[in-house]
């Protein structure tokens, strides 16, 4: 018998049984997220399964994220609804403008290294570049969990993408995620983890892995996990005091397939519409004019990712006429961060707008939403069509330095090409 | 489950269709009602469809059917469309389970050779067999692992929890 990857042992864990790929099993979950996306609806499920209490409140949590702020009756009235319900039965509730569930769920340090956390919204991948097996599930999984305190799952097989070398001047994680979409394609991860490994790890921050196991999805993965290093350790400190056991893989774990990628020779890529792995040299997509720069979302509204785009913009001597720059911090840590150390005070010099933290224009159901014919360049995760509110919009996906890059000159640019 | 006979025309769409495209998750913010939000299906890449759907309707599509958003509205508006069986070469994870927990068919086999307008027989008592009487071809697809036999059985996963109050595998 081979060793196990990350994910089967995980999931061997959370499900009392030895757990190898292809396996079904039972797991207890240990957090679990809903947003007013998919809340109201598990609210419909969780009464039509009989539900009338919570099998543990503390594994719940809920996030105001989707409708910031809310622009009519209807959305207010999902709100309230959720409001309602969380008091009544003691679960924590993330209000309006507190930020993006997936970004509190790490920030609140609900997700830990080992833990199985699952989130009813895609990206809840996220949370796998803190050693968590983090996945996405409907309103009706959520439901159930709500009651049952459990998940069936099948253990995926992993793909382990080996990182070597480090990034140069100009490149960013977000580079390495579309450069594996690119490599895997829509769906060349499907049922399936993405466990990553190798010596290019130590140079990439929690931010950095955030960025990559959020665009698992993107390849239709299952999860995207990382090891947990000191990084990570020092990431959760203070931010939880409950007692974690990382999760290594095996050395004779065995894989479907590996990915090597050297981060020496990554060059800046960009994700043309309306497909997120249509993916290009982002050079080959120079000139193309830009009208909208979007900065935010669970991929890239990080502070790291606002220094990165401010510094260009700064450098390239702020934003050209015609272009509409949008700013939406992840959440009000973010933004209380840009506050102090003055990023904020920048973007509004620059002229941006600054939309309250949440998906923002991410998904086109509040925020900024793109004019006809509008071409966007953004640090989000999905560029489908009409996903930002307006289907005669396309929309690019590139690096935070990319997307300020593009506002600098009103065209696609390569953000190495504008230096202090 | 076996007794599960269903006959309807194939309405063909292609590969990555992604769950905005089934239906746009704008519409979500003013009613969660499928009979509400089901003018509204497809209407981003086929404004037509939605008024021409029938009852009984199978979608056909490519590869990674679903993939993007994890809302469950992308399947519970297909099921009010009254169309009861998806057929893909593969399905994104949450479209699947999703698809399972609301009592859509979601049958994985090859649908190259589907045409559009392909009448078609999905057989329960075969293995979900599905025979194209425009062809006389019958494709085989993957079963099902009993977990996801057991909540479809039930007829998704509300009667299901009702019924066994946790996960029995």
């Amino acid at each position: 018998m081979t060793g196990k990857t990350i994910s089967e042992k995980i999931l061997s864990r959370k499900s009392g049984q030895d757990a190898r790929a292809g396996d079904l099993v039972v797991c207890a979950v240990d957090c679990a997220l809903g947003t007013d996306g998919s809340v109201p609806m598990a609210l419909d499920y969780f009464a039509q399964m009989g539900g009338e209490r919570l099998h543990d409140p503390a594994r719940i949590v809920f996030a105001l994220d989707h409708y910031v702020p809310p622009s009519s009756a209807k959305t207010a009235g999902l709100h309230q609804r959720m409001r309602a319900f969380a008091a009544l039965h003691g679960v924590a509730l993330h209000d309006v403008g507190e930020g993006i569930g997936h970004q509190l769920i790490v920030e609140t340090g609900r997700a830990l290294p080992g833990d199985l956390v699952v989130g009813a919204d895609s990206h809840a991948v996220t949370y796998g570049a803190l050693n968590s097996f983090a996945t996405g599930i409907g309103s009706s999984d959520l439901a159930a969990i709500m009651i049952t305190g459990q998940i069936w799952l099948r253990v995926p097989q992993s793909i382990r993408i080996t990182l070597t070398g480090r990034l140069t001047a100009g490149v960013y994680a977000k580079d390495i995620a579309l450069a594996l979409a690119e490599t895997l394609g829509a769906d060349g991860a499907a049922y399936q983890a993405l466990e990553f490994a190798g010596p290019g790890l130590q140079h990439l921050e929690l931010e950095d892995r955030l960025v990559l196991s959020n665009l698992a999805v993107e390849m239709g993965a299952k999860n995207g996990i990382f090891p947990a290093d000191a990084q990570t350790r020092a990431y959760l400190a203070g931010r939880t005091a409950q007692a974690f056991e990382a999760v290594d893989p095996d050395p004779d774990a065995a894989y479907s397939r590996e990915i090597v990628l050297d981060l020496d020779a990554l060059t800046p890529r960009i994700a043309l519409p309306h497909l997120v792995d249509r993916v290009v040299p982002l050079q080959e997509a120079a000139q193309i004019p830009v009208q909208m720069v979007y900065l935010g979302t669970c991929t890239g509204g990080r502070l790291r990712d606002f220094h990165q785009a401010r510094d260009v913009l700064k450098a390239g001597g702020g934003v050209a006429p015609g272009v509409q720059l949008v700013v939406t911090p992840a959440s009000r840590e973010v933004q209380d961060a840009m506050e102090a150390d003055g990023t904020l005070a920048d973007f509004v010099a620059l002229g941006a707008e600054i939309v309250p933290p949440g998906c923002g224009s991410c998904c086109g159901t509040c925020g900024v939403i793109p004019g006809d014919g509008v071409n966007v360049v953004s640090t989000a995760n999905r560029n489908f069509k009409g996903r930002m509110g307006n289907a005669s919009a396309s929309i690019f996906l590139a690096s935070p330095a990319s997307c300020a890059a593009a506002a600098v000159r009103g065209a696609i640019t390569d953000p190495r090409e504008i230096t202090p | 489950m076996t007794a599960l006979v269903l006959r309807g025309r194939a309405r063909l769409f292609g590969d990555d269709v992604n769950t905005d495209y089934i239906i746009s998750s704008t519409r979500k913010r003013e009613s969660l009602d499928p009979q509400v939000l089901r003018q509204y299906l497809f209407e981003g890449i086929d404004p037509a469809f939605a008024a021409s759907v029938v009852p009984g309707d199978l979608l056909v599509a490519g590869k990674n059917f679903g993939c993007g958003s994890a809302m469950e509205v992308a399947v519970t508006t297909v099921l009010g469309a009254g169309i009861p069986a998806v057929l893909a070469r593969s399905f994104s994870r949450t479209y699947y389970r999703n698809a399972i927990n609301n009592g859509l068919l979601p049958i994985v086999c090859d649908t190259a050779r589907i045409g559009a307008g392909d009448w078609l027989a999905i057989d329960g008592a075969n293995g979900m067999a599905v025979r194209n009487e425009t062809t006389g071809e019958t494709l085989l697809p993957e079963p099902l692992p009993p977990i996801m036999q057991a909540i479809l059985a039930a007829g998704g996963l509300v009667p299901y929890i009702r019924e066994h109050g946790r996960f029995v595998v």
